[in-house]
């Protein structure tokens, strides 16, 4: 670490910013996705994926459709064609209690100024609303109350029948990029550098009409706040672009931990100006969430970062987790953890305690052995520092996905058909469990062979 | 790995390989001569009995009424083809068998002339002289100009072969019956426009008549009328009268379609296909539908001209030539089904009856034979067909020898020997009535003295059809027939059953034919044969007899012995007197064949140990007789001491072919396209069914060649048998370098090795540039790649490093392949370097083998259903998966990544099972997370 930091003072930014990636071989015996499926729809970068039920999902990107997917065979169930620009927000819409999977809804927000909610069982556009001042960059709903919010540069709120029901002045030129419901009829706005706190007021025997209004402004974060996210029933987490996490208490909306060296996991170092002068901001935004009942994992720049709760700390970091920036994180059962990147690749980690020394990663041999292996120099050298102390466990590689030739933009884990992926090139993956899809398949030719009557058991 | 004095080795033979290695000269004596005709180009196979011409053609000629017999075209149409073979001559001959022409005329009786509707005859004859034997196809069309409005056609297959002619006498009749058809119709279709507008000109006559006369009527009031307006009155009349004549022909061959189709079974493959195209279904639809009497009217404008009543005859004008007798586009279509007929039985006949063994026996494995074969299924429907068609009963009807109601009386009626056109409407229906009975008694008129009429499973075409006026001659198929025309005393014989008499019996004007003809057999002229005659043979089939025996049962055609005996069967021999044979042994014959014959069957599926039935011809529904030629075809060894003195496994077909195979197409051209025409013509299969087959003898060359090159491969890559694993467990080869002949080449080569997703293409992608995408991976299992020196091509290595655990690497120019470890025993053997195997085509077949037993075993794999699901509810994923391992490993055999190759085979043959619409999605991308290893020479 030492030698890194003043290695980092003599050399070019360029290079000193270029820290051992974590690589993995060609056998990764963890890896379950041993099948993928190429689908191919969109003709622009694919940015968001939504699930609708055990077996569909909707993907929508900057070409403006919406597509909804089977998740088992891969097939293209509907084409959703409605925007003309790109969608900036996607979000489901239930039906109502009760009929569950019926009629549900997906509402999609454009950059031609429009919510378009449809039908994603017939594929057909249920309605349209086209009254808005400004694009509509994120998209809520509170099922609750059976509104839905939509937030651009100023704050809106709708019944289920797109009635306009009530809307906040404006907020600011360059909107509201997050947003989160929160007890209390109470909804969490990020606002640049400002989290803004609404209440909304529902129709009362005083008073028919429906009201927002503004409760608090919380002003901690010294940069733009990217993520947004609440974890749990008592707390939400904010990241910002110079990699500020903060814990917030859902109620009283009062800091209840903060962590501002991304960096570095190690909050006793002095060095922390120097540091923050060589490292560009953008290698400790923060762009993503996730967390479990313990943790809250960050991406941060490049690296993934797990912040325990109750100890207030990070617990295990991985810097550079990626070759670019992370995009998207999510947390799987089995202590797993996946993240996405811009360098088009898909990892998978596992949360391990730490042991006394962890094994050296095994060396790729046999990749550099040929003339064009050479893009990779830095894959031959795993070198893996050792965390300091304060980590007591460590994120280890269990697998890598590679598919994309452009950044994976996000994607969907389902428990049963695997995990569904999208990209700046346009394409979404899926991948599977080769093993289990093949005996799903076997499953099927028999059920089809008795269908046909072709089957005879042998006595 | 394999040392260096290894590889230099390996150049060597390969080298060797290449060009015949040059050793010093031995002295003359010494010295093994080569194969004689090895200079002049030629193979010993192909000319039997010197024969005038190099190779098997199709022969349309004609009997003009002006000029005789006359050749037509030759398919194919070249020179060197028939070379010095006397075609003019050839075309009296095959001209002067069709017994069958019955020409249209007034049937006696009857007030008008009529159509008749003459099925076409099939003829088998042999012409010594010129080493000739031919199936002949007879056939009428239609002329309204001609004599009798009928032109007599025929088309034949000519080849040096007798024995071709005779065994694949069941395709070849099929197969001419398609072009028949399809030329009939078209001809149908111009005719009737013929006679639209000869009605027109008609019409227009009489108006322009009746108007004069009118005129003159008036012009004279006297109360008598001048000969001139007497003259004009005649003239009237005829003309309405004709027009008359020309409204039934019309109805006639309108209704012809209508009538042929209910009975006919095999041509409705092509109606079906000329249905689609809206402007051709007119003449095959039924006619009563207004749209198809709208397009009968409703041509291009035509001004009507004054005509006379009476068309001119015979000699004073130019007959139409074949073409124009013909719809352009029926007449284009036939043209390419001849040329398919053509391309389809050259070569030799061992390997045509091989390849229909082994196109019958990949039918049975239809789960499996998408994988590696790029078979297509080319006579599917045709089977299906035969399958659900009825075995004909002719043997039901009642015997009737009589010879009067041959169709002699026809010809002697000419067509304008009416007199009023008065009576016109009551005579027409007995007439027609009479037309019916008159068919029904000439159907059975012919059929009954046809003893072999039983035999008409040849042609599902005629069955149910009233007129059933086709008689199948099959010259000895049961026994050598045509030896016996030796002896003095048949000669004798023969000679007063030349077959001037013969023919002058049955159609009275027909060229009579010189001796040297053999009309092996045709059967009702040898119905014509009076009794006594026929009395006089016994010592005949006591001859006939003799030969039999040494034969052990099996089918002898006796090549051997009659060749040689030509010479002198040239002195006037009849042969077709010995066809009478055929009636008398046809029934013990079959009762004896079936026994003795039967044994090679179990051999042969033994030793495949995929397929479990007996192998069979695709007819598989013919009747028992035909069961015999089967088992014949199965056994080519027991054929083997008839004469040709090569056994059938050394004869190399590719051999045979290259010589005859006159297109220049390079190999690697015609490789690149071959996925693409393989799917592109199997999936318009249906709509032009006459169309060129994709698997013909230039896809024979192309896997020859393929086959050489992997073999190359084989010989010249240590580290062969990583790469031929990564094929076939499914894992993309990428090919590499910077040549993209060589690459082009290897690519092609290697495409043995690759399982098929479906039917339809092959996933091989012979030659990219581009940096590779994921989907390609998906999409393509072999792939050639572009090396560019140039920075542009960091790009393209970048994305092949990127995607590393997706492909191996075969680096063309380093000669190194990076790719995972392979430890099985499948592969060495599928692709053993020391193999002494030599030729392309045999490496070919090699590898079709091995891979067919690998199927196999996937099979059993994919379809064991304990392995796959859980007998019992206690089973778990891992009791599956322990049973799954032992099943591979035990009983199938299967060591280490054996056991991969297999899982992806059973993984495809899942897909393929299940999918509903094959062909529509590329499968998913299977892969495992295995280190890959480099290898070097």
């Amino acid at each position: 670490m030492l030698r890194w930091l003043i290695g980092g003072g003599r050399e070019p930014q360029g290079l000193a910013e270029k820290s051992p990636l974590q690589t993995i071989g060609e056998e990764q015996t963890q890896n379950p996705y041993t099948e993928l499926l190429v689908l191919k729809a969109h003709h622009d970068i694919v940015r968001f994926l939504v699930q609708l039920d055990d077996y569909r999902f909707a993907s929508a990107g900057d070409d403006g459709t919406v597509v909804v997917w089977n998740a088992q065979t891969g097939e293209k169930l509907l084409e959703l064609n409605g925007h003309s620009q790109k969608i900036t927000a996607i979000t489901t819409f239930p039906s109502l209690e009760g009929c569950e999977g019926k009629n549900q809804l997906i509402l999609t927000a454009s950059a031609d100024r429009t919510v378009i909610v449809w039908n994603c069982d017939t594929g057909r556009q249920v309605q349209k609303v086209s009254c808005f001042q400004s694009t509509v960059k994120c998209l809520t709903v509170l099922q609750r109350l059976d509104v839905w919010l939509s937030g651009g540069n100023d704050l809106c709120v709708w019944n289920r029948k797109l009635d306009l029901l009530c809307k906040t002045s404006h907020l600011s030129d360059t909107g509201i990029s997050a947003l989160i419901e929160i007890p209390k009829n109470c909804v969490v706005a990020a606002v640049g550098k400002e989290l803004i706190i609404f209440r909304l007021v529902a129709p009362t025997e005083d008073s028919l009409e429906w009201d927002i209004v503004e409760v608090k402004r919380l002003l901690e974060h010294q940069d733009n706040i990217l993520s947004l996210a609440k974890i749990n029933d008592w707390s939400f987490v904010t990241g910002s672009h110079v990699g500020e996490l903060i814990v917030w208490d859902v109620m009283d909306w009062t800091v209840q931990a903060c962590e501002r060296n991304f960096w570095d996991p190690s909050p006793q170092l002095d060095a922390q100006q120097e540091i923050k002068l060589c490292q560009k901001p953008n290698d400790i935004s923060i762009h993503h969430f996730t967390w479990d009942e313990e943790n809250v994992f960050a991406a941060v720049g490049r690296g993934l970062y797990v912040y325990n709760l109750q100890t207030k700390r990070v617990i295990a970091c991985q810097k550079t987790a990626h070759d670019s920036s992370v995009l998207h994180i999510a947390k799987l059962p089995h202590r797993q953890l996946i993240s996405c990147s811009e360098d088009g690749s898909v990892r998978i980690w596992e949360l391990r305690e730490k042991q006394q020394l962890a094994a050296e990663p095994v060396p790729t041999v046999f990749f550099n052995m040929w003339g064009f292996g050479r893009v990779n120099k830095q894959a031959s050298q795993p070198v893996k520092k050792q965390q300091e102390n304060a980590t007591s466990c460590l994120l280890e590689l269990i697998g890598d996905l590679i598919g994309h030739s452009s950044s994976v933009e996000m994607f969907l884990y389902f428990e049963d058909h695997g995990l569904v992926t999208c990209s700046a090139d346009h394409l979404i993956i899926l991948w599977k469990n080769g093993e289990r899809e093949s005996g799903l398949r076997s499953l099927k030719l028999f059920q089809k062979l008795e269908e046909n009557g072709d089957l005879y058991l042998a006595v | 790995m394999i040392s260096a004095p290894d590889v230099v080795a390996f150049t060597k033979e390969d080298e060797y390989e290449e060009e015949p290695y040059n050793e010093p000269a031995l002295p003359e004596e010494y010295s093994v001569p080569l194969f004689p005709f090895a200079s002049q180009g030629a193979n010993p196979w192909s000319k039997l009995s010197g024969a005038k011409f190099s190779r098997d053609f199709i022969l349309i000629s004609e009997f003009s009424e002006q000029v005789g017999p006359q050749p037509l075209l030759t398919i194919p149409n070249d020179t060197k083809v028939f070379g010095t073979f006397d075609l003019n001559y050839f075309s009296l001959r095959i001209m002067s068998v069709d017994y069958q022409a019955s020409f249209v005329g007034h049937p006696p009786g009857s007030a008008y002339p009529k159509l008749n509707f003459v099925e076409d005859s099939k003829v088998v004859l042999g012409d010594s002289k010129e080493g000739a034997f031919a199936y002949v196809h007879h056939l009428t069309l239609y002329d309204l100009e001609a004599r009798g409005f009928v032109r007599p056609f025929c088309m034949a297959y000519i080849s040096a072969d007798q024995h071709k002619i005779m065994q694949q006498f069941q395709e070849l009749s099929a197969e001419f019956s398609k072009a028949s058809e399809c030329l009939k119709t078209g001809n149908r279709k111009s005719f009737a426009g013929e006679l639209e507008k000869k009605l027109k000109d008609l019409d227009y006559t009489r108006t322009v008549l009746h108007t004069e006369t009118e005129i003159q009527k008036k012009a004279n009031d006297k109360g008598f009328y001048s000969s001139q307006a007497i003259e004009k009155a005649n003239e009237l009349a005829s003309v309405e009268k004709s027009i008359i004549e020309h409204q039934d022909l019309l109805k006639q061959i309108r209704s012809y379609p209508h009538r042929k189709l209910k009975g006919s079974d095999l041509s409705s493959g092509e109606m079906e296909h000329t249905q689609d195209q809206p402007d051709q279904a007119a003449t095959t639809s039924n006619p009563d539908e207004c749209a198809d009497t709208d397009l009968y009217t409703c041509r291009p404008a035509y001004t009507p001209k004054l005509i006379k009543a009476k068309s001119a005859k015979c000699f004073d004008k130019k007959l139409k030539t074949l073409e124009e007798l013909c719809d352009t586009e029926y007449f284009t279509q036939t043209l390419a089904q001849l040329r398919h007929i053509e391309h389809t039985f050259r070569g030799d006949l061992c390997y045509l009856l091989t390849s229909q063994i082994d196109k019958a026996l990949l039918k049975q494995q239809h789960i499996t034979n998408f994988l590696f074969e790029d078979f297509v299924e080319v006579d599917e429907r045709v089977v299906e067909k035969q399958a659900s068609t009825p075995p004909p009963s002719s043997q039901d009807r009642p015997p009737s020898r009589s010879l009067g109601e041959c169709p002699i009386p026809q010809v002697l009626i000419s067509v304008g020997s009416y007199k009023s056109s008065v009576e016109s409407v009551l005579i027409k229906m007995e007439q027609e009535l009479g037309e019916e009975e008159y068919r029904e008694v000439e159907g059975t008129g012919l059929s009954s003295f046809d003893p072999q009429e039983n035999l008409d499973y040849l042609d599902m075409d005629m069955k149910g059809s009233v007129s059933s006026g086709e008689s199948i001659e099959v010259l000895g198929t049961e026994k050598p027939t045509c030896v016996l025309a030796t002896s003095d005393s048949q000669a004798s014989l023969t000679v007063s059953l030349s077959p001037q008499v013969v023919r002058s019996k049955a159609v009275s004007h027909r060229t009579v034919s010189e001796d040297s003809i053999e009309v092996l057999s045709t059967c009702p002229s040898e119905a014509l044969i009076p009794e006594d005659f026929k009395a006089s043979y016994p010592s005949a089939i006591n001859e006939e007899e003799s030969y039999a025996d040494d034969s052990e049962g099996a089918i002898h055609f006796q090549v051997g012995v009659s060749l040689p005996e030509l010479g002198e069967a040239e002195e006037g021999s009849l042969e077709n007197a010995t066809s009478q044979t055929d009636s008398c042994c046809i029934g013990k014959e079959s009762d004896s064949l079936q026994g003795p014959l039967s044994t090679p069957v179990p051999t042969l599926s033994d030793k495949n140990g995929v397929v479990s039935t007996p192998p069979q011809r695709y007819r598989q529904t013919d009747q028992g007789f035909h069961v015999d030629f089967t088992v014949e075809n199965a056994s080519p060894s027991s054929r083997d001491n008839s004469s040709e003195g090569c056994p059938a496994y050394e004869l190399d077909p590719s051999h045979l072919l290259a010589s005859r195979d006159v297109s220049k197409t390079s190999l690697d051209n015609y490789s690149d396209t071959t996925s693409y025409v393989s799917s592109v013509a199997s999936s318009s299969w249906d709509r032009t069914p006459s169309c060129a087959h994709p698997a013909g003898p230039s896809s024979e060359r192309h896997k020859k060649r393929a086959g050489q090159n992997a073999l190359k491969f084989i010989r010249q890559y240590p580290f062969a048998h990583p790469a031929i694993y990564s094929l076939l467990s499914g894992r993309t080869l990428v090919v590499l370098g910077e040549d993209e002949a060589i690459v082009r080449k290897l690519v092609t080569a290697l495409s043995i090795f690759i399982p098929n997703y479906s039917r339809y293409a092959k996933p091989v992608k012979h030659w990219v540039s581009s940096p590779l995408h994921i989907m390609d991976f998906q999409k393509w299992k072999l792939i050639g790649l572009q090396r560019l020196a140039s920075p542009a091509s960091a790009g393209t290595l970048h994305a092949l490093s990127r995607y590393s655990r997706y492909a191996s690497v075969l680096d063309l120019d380093n000669k190194t392949l990076r790719c995972p470890l392979y430890r099985g025993t499948l592969v060495p053997r599928l692709a053993d370097h020391r193999t002494q195997i030599k030729r392309g085509s045999t490496y070919y077949l090699h590898v079709q083998s091995m891979l067919a037993q690998l199927c196999s075993k996937a099979f059993l794999y994919t379809f064991c259903h304990h392995l796959h699901l859980p007998a019992h509810d206690k089973d778990t994923q891992e009791l599956l998966a322990s049973r799954q391992a032992s099943f591979l490993k035990l009983n199938l055999g299967l060591v280490n990544e054996d056991v991969k190759v297999v899982q992806y085979l059973a993984e495809l043959l899942k897909l393929h099972y299940m999918q509903e619409s094959p062909g529509t999605s590329h499968p998913m991308l299977r892969f495992d997370y295995v280190p890959s290893f480099l290898y070097k020479i």
